[in-house]
């Protein structure tokens, strides 16, 4: 098979060096304390096998943590190397690898599995439904997209990093131009993680319109789920054409065909345009959940319903449609003619509009409402003016003509950096805050939240805000240095201390969770942020089979008025009735790995032993179709144990708040 | 299904199918028998058959009816939008400008 194995692991770079021995003691770390606590027969059990999808949110979100981690080490890295002129730190190809990595890992890796962890966690207990619509398929969801970002984050310890930027632009991208596997992995990893989030998409689409509680009509859903319904539309509209996409790219690169390759007959642009086609509702797909998750926290602590929830409504629907027909954008430079450009600037700026609308939603939920400034809410905030800079530099950039003068520069990586993290990590970030006590039972400390929010906001603007600067100086983006004579150096630098303050903030939201899960008051009410949606009628932690009774909706934010008029909120002996609930499964974590091992030999092409461990995928599906378990029921007399245990003695809804 | 056909004569499929076979025998007739040139008689026969496929959705595959029939229709309208947008919208970027040569 031709292996190279000088090739293997890669060497000769102290930074590297340093990686490999780190990540080797962190594996040897965490077999010796699993086995040291005997604890693998709880992982097995509870967490790897596990088909509930708030385990499985989690899985999500720790994952996401940790990218986040990966990520923002690449994007100090590249910090620290253009923080003076001439910089020798890392050199053109080390730093091309880094900026394609922090690029995929955090769009795909970090902000895609976050959300989602945030949907799996949310969505059923929004709507009133005690699993995801296929439980065993969002496992296996959840251990594609993890072998998939494990296969990804290898590559730079192992074989080598892509390097060929996230979008991996053909000629650039292809065989000719990138020799090495590094864009195999590209290729293949993204591969496996896009078949699970495709998954993800099917199954919320079915949760959502099949698993509603008694009496949630369309109109009567949380704006969450709302805009999970709306992204998982997107995301099965535009995953299968990245899908398409990087088989191409894996058959031009690994079989020797010419799709993309110009020196073939193929069309290097035609990467460009299907990437985009993705890419772009990509770009909703993150942006919409996080919208929805302000639109929650902002009514919650508003203490108001959402304002023009039917407004809300039409412009999801409106960006979810215009985000289908903007793709050129991201490529006007590339010629494609006046009329083609015109079509795609009016809408681009069109999109705007329902931004809009939804930006002056929030405004008014806020208006005249008790506000309170907890930490959440705090994110929330900060996001209307952050989004507002990134939105209005798109709206600049989305005029063809004048794209021409921003286009490659660093103007562009701010605008988008002011867009993605405002629209996305300041969600997820308000999202962990409101939602962490129903995940753990016990409230990420206030104290230290509002440490983590100054620090991150204010690092997160200190970075990029020089940037727009830089970018209409002219400052080209993806280059591993400049001159001193460009004059660029003092405003690189403070970017530079911008990115340690972010990452302060970074750290200081690591330290509030240790400090949270040691110290944090545990006897706190179900509902402590006196929240108006169904999650917060039950118990935190939530039990596993969510509600002993599914609730009934006959409004808007059907728990608040629950509370209102203290209806609903009771349980009798005579309303428990068995409740059928999925069986474990071994199978998702299975072909997680085996589709790990696959692609790994293809990655190195090593095509006899990918085929080998392909047959264990087809293992896999031939087991997963004679599996007959039709899950098991839940006894009267358990759930009336653990009802007792969080419900009063006259079954209230337990309310104490620390 | 089988209570739903033996209530009333399936005007609907007798019709579908007489309409199925005029356009059949229409595009064939054009293919073979005219003097058109290629290009033309491909769009003749290509509009033919895309009515023909409609046609058949709504008289045949019961698109409007059951419970779901709504439903399938808006999943189709958006199918045949995102058709156009991905395949027709890449040929038009993909083929005006500088990017065709």
């Amino acid at each position: 098979m031709g292996i190279k194995w000088d090739e293997f692991f890669i060497t000769g770079d102290p930074l590297i060096l340093g990686s490999q021995i780190a990540i080797l003691l962190t594996m040897i770390g965490a077999v010796a304390g699993i086995t040291y606590l005997k604890k693998w027969k709880y992982l097995w059990t509870e967490w790897l096998t596990t088909v509930d999808h708030k385990k499985i949110g989690i899985m999500y979100i720790i994952s996401a943590v940790l990218m986040f981690f990966r990520g923002g080490m690449d994007g100090l890295l590249m910090k620290a190397q253009t923080a003076r002129p001439e910089m020798e730190f890392l050199n053109s190809q080390h730093y091309n690898e880094i900026f394609t990595t922090h690029g995929v890992i955090m769009i795909l890796f970090m902000a895609m599995p976050f959300l989602i962890g945030l949907m799996n966690v949310v969505i059923p207990l929004q709507i009133g439904a005690r699993d995801v619509a296929f439980p065993q398929l969002n496992a296996l969801s959840f251990w594609l997209f993890f072998s998939g970002a494990m296969l990804f984050n290898i590559s730079f310890v192992i074989g080598g990093s892509p390097d060929a930027g996230w979008t991996s632009y053909f000629p650039l991208a292809g065989k000719e131009f990138s020799p090495g596997i590094g864009n195999n992995f590209y290729a293949v990893a993204l591969q496996i993680a896009g078949i699970g989030t495709l998954m993800t998409g099917i199954n919320f689409i079915v949760t959502i319109l099949k698993m509603r509680t008694k009496g949630m009509t369309l109109m009567k859903m949380p704006m969450f789920t709302w805009t999970t319904f709306v992204t998982s539309i997107l995301i099965v509209a535009a995953f299968p054409i990245f899908t398409v996409a990087l088989a191409l790219m894996t058959f031009d690169r690994l079989y020797g065909t010419h799709f993309f390759t110009v020196s073939g007959g193929g069309m290097d642009m035609l990467w460009a345009n299907l990437f985009w086609l993705w890419g772009h509702p990509e770009v909703y797909i993150v942006a919409l959940p996080a919208f929805g998750i302000f639109s929650e926290v902002i009514a919650t602590f508003s203490r108001k319903s959402l304002f023009g929830y039917k407004s809300m409504v039409f412009s999801i629907l409106g960006i979810a449609l215009l985000s289908m027909v903007v793709w050129v954008h991201h490529f006007y430079t590339m010629g494609s003619g006046p009329a083609v450009n015109s079509f795609f600037s009016i809408t681009t700026m069109a999109i705007a509009i329902p931004t809009g609308v939804k930006m002056f939603n929030w405004l008014f939920t806020m208006r005249k409402g008790r506000i309170k400034i907890t930490s959440a809410m705090l994110w929330a905030l900060a996001f209307v003016p952050c989004f507002v800079i990134g939105g209005v530099t798109g709206v600049m950039l989305a005029m063809g003509a004048a794209d021409y003068q921003y286009h490659n520069t660093l103007f562009l990586v701010a605008h988008f950096h002011y867009v993605l993290i405002p629209g996305v990590v300041f969600a997820v970030f308000a999202g962990l805050y409101y939602w962490w006590p129903k995940m753990f039972g016990f409230m990420l400390n206030e104290k230290i939240g509002k440490w983590h929010f100054w620090l991150f906001v204010i690092g997160f603007n200190v970075t990029f805000m020089p940037m727009f600067f830089l970018g209409l100086n002219g400052a080209v983006r993806r280059a591993y240095t400049y001159s001193a004579e460009s004059g660029f150096a003092p405003l690189f630098m403070l970017s530079a201390i911008g990115s340690i303050v972010l990452a302060a903030g970074f750290a200081v939201f690591c330290y509030n969770i240790y400090w949270s899960i040691r110290y944090a008051d545990r006897n706190i009410s179900s509902d402590p942020w006196d929240a108006r949606t169904l999650e917060w009628s039950t118990a935190s932690p939530v039990q596993f089979y969510n509600f002993a009774k599914l609730p009934e909706v006959k409004s808007l934010d059907p728990f608040w008025h629950m509370k209102k008029k203290n209806e609903g909120l009771t349980l009798h002996d005579s309303e428990i009735e068995e409740i059928h609930m999925p069986s474990n499964s071994w199978v998702p974590i299975y072909m997680g790995v085996i589709f790990g091992i696959a692609g790994f030999f293809l990655v190195f092409e090593w095509h006899i032993a990918a085929a080998v461990a392909g047959i264990g995928i087809f293992a896999g599906l031939i087991i997963r179709s004679f599996d007959y378990n039709e899950g098991f029921h839940v006894k009267k007399d358990e759930i009336h144990r653990i009802e007792n245990a969080w419900r009063k003695t006259e079954g209230e809804v337990h309310d104490h708040v620390s | 299904m089988e209570h739903h056909q033996s209530k009333s004569f399936p005007i609907s499929h007798v019709i579908g199918f007489v309409v199925s076979l005029a356009l059949t025998f229409a595009a064939a007739g054009i293919a073979l028998k005219t003097n058109l040139s290629f290009k033309v008689i491909m769009w003749i026969i290509g509009s033919l058959a895309v009515v023909q496929a409609g046609m058949q959705l709504f008289m045949f595959m019961h698109l409007r009816e059951g419970e779901d029939g709504k439903t399938n229709l808006v999943n189709m309208i958006y199918a045949v939008f995102m058709v156009i947008v991905i395949v027709v919208g890449s040929i038009w970027v993909l083929t005006s400008g500088h990017a065709a040569h």
